[in-house]
């Protein structure tokens, strides 16, 4: 047991069942995942603490606050009551995230090489062992990911896992899209 | 306040198996992408079988009280699902993963993290200008579902079958698959290399 749980990876078939009970399990009890959300209510923590009426409290809004940006006073003020919250469900599942990354990779009994550990193996057969490269892509990469994602109203967790485990057909649109396009540009990308 | 201690607790859960399966490993996922390497389809087709099967089952038992809650389905769907994919290759990551691999310590999730607050932010800046055009138009009448959930604002799309049935053939299907797909894609045999390789001499 002790041995499963400190392995540097575990094999197909437990890593998709255990996946499959965090689903199961979060929409049994609160509700399905979603993390790309969260970036947004980050963004709106930060920019809030800098000015002082981005998030204001209304009380005929559906949610009890309103925002000035027209993105975080949709659906009632729902972003809002967030950032103004910032201790709530959603959040703090996602904050909660980095400590479980961490615990894993604490109690790994053997640990990535530090070599990989910034920039993978694939990247550095293409494009040489320059670290700056890599963060400049990845920089990149994270843009157009969350910008993609805030479009399409959600991520691989929200829309592909829990939207294709409840049927919903935004979640199969979703999947269809990204690798319509990441299985392409993966190609072209990474040749060697 | 329970709900806060319960998403610490979810939290940890899935950003643990995350890790621990892989997902928040970059090279497994540009692999997986350059189909070299399925070991992570065959989790994620697994994972959704399974959670759904036992999501529809277990609720028309009346076992569990499921909180579904579908997202509309819209032309920025596609649009936006093709931007991420873009994004995805490249980098490796998605939300969630960068999520894991950044607490356990890697620099590029770090860096990803700070890209995809300022996509998000871009978003956040434009949204009101776009909110309005044809990218926010429905798609088979927005929440839309294949299985009945018993919530009468979603559309079913297939209601003349009980939805377990329906379910839970996508589900089987999904499981079905995760156990046929091989792990690895070995890659193309040396002949071929070799072929290629005299045409560059003889030219």
């Amino acid at each position: 047991m002790w041995n499963s749980f400190t392995k540097k990876e575990w094999g197909w078939k437990t890593s998709g069942f255990l996946l499959g009970i965090a689903f199961l399990v979060t929409v049994a009890v609160v509700k399905p995942i979603g993390v790309s959300t969260q970036f947004v209510i980050l963004d709106g923590i930060i920019w809030n603490s800098l000015s002082n009426d981005l998030v204001v409290k209304d009380e005929k809004a559906k949610k009890g606050y309103a925002s000035s940006n027209a993105y975080l006073n949709k659906s009632g003020g729902k972003y809002a009551k967030n950032i103004a919250n910032p201790l709530n469900y959603s959040f703090v599942f996602v904050v909660a995230m980095i400590a479980g990354g961490l615990l894993s990779h604490l109690t790994q009994s053997k640990k990535e090489a530090p070599k990989e550990n910034n920039t993978p193996k694939v990247w550095k057969e293409n494009y040489g062992n320059s670290p700056i490269k890599r963060y400049l892509y990845v920089f990149l990469g994270g843009i157009l990911v969350l910008f993609g994602a805030r479009l399409a109203g959600g991520c691989s967790s929200g829309h592909m896992m829990s939207g294709m485990m409840q049927t919903s057909m935004s979640g199969y649109l979703f999947a269809i899209a990204t690798f319509a396009a990441a299985i392409p540009v993966a190609k072209i990308l990474y040749r060697k | 306040m329970s709900h806060v201690i319960l998403a610490g607790i979810f939290g940890l859960f899935f950003g643990f198996i995350l890790h621990k399966s892989g997902a928040s490993n970059p090279q497994h996922i540009i692999n997986m992408l350059r189909l070299k390497d399925f070991r992570l389809v065959k989790i994620i087709l697994l994972a959704i079988g399974f959670s759904s099967l036992l999501l529809f089952v277990l609720s028309s038992l009346g076992i569990i009280e499921p909180h579904f809650s579908v997202k509309t389905a819209y032309v920025g769907v596609l649009v936006g699902g093709l931007i991420f994919g873009v994004g995805w290759a490249i980098s490796g990551f998605c939300p969630g993963t960068s999520v894991a691999a950044l607490g356990a310590g890697r620099k590029d999730a770090f860096i990803f993290v700070g890209g995809g607050l300022l996509g998000a932010f871009f978003f956040m800046l434009i949204y009101g200008s776009i909110k309005n055009t044809a990218l926010f138009d429905k798609l088979f009448g927005g929440k839309a579902t294949l299985a009945n959930t018993g919530i009468e604002q979603y559309t079913t799309l297939i209601d003349t079958i009980p939805a377990t049935y329906v379910a839970g053939g996508v589900a089987i299907l999904f499981i079905v698959l995760a156990f046929l797909l091989p792990e690895k894609i070995e890659d193309k045999p040396l002949p071929s290399r070799k072929y290629k390789h005299t045409i560059d001499v003889k030219t």
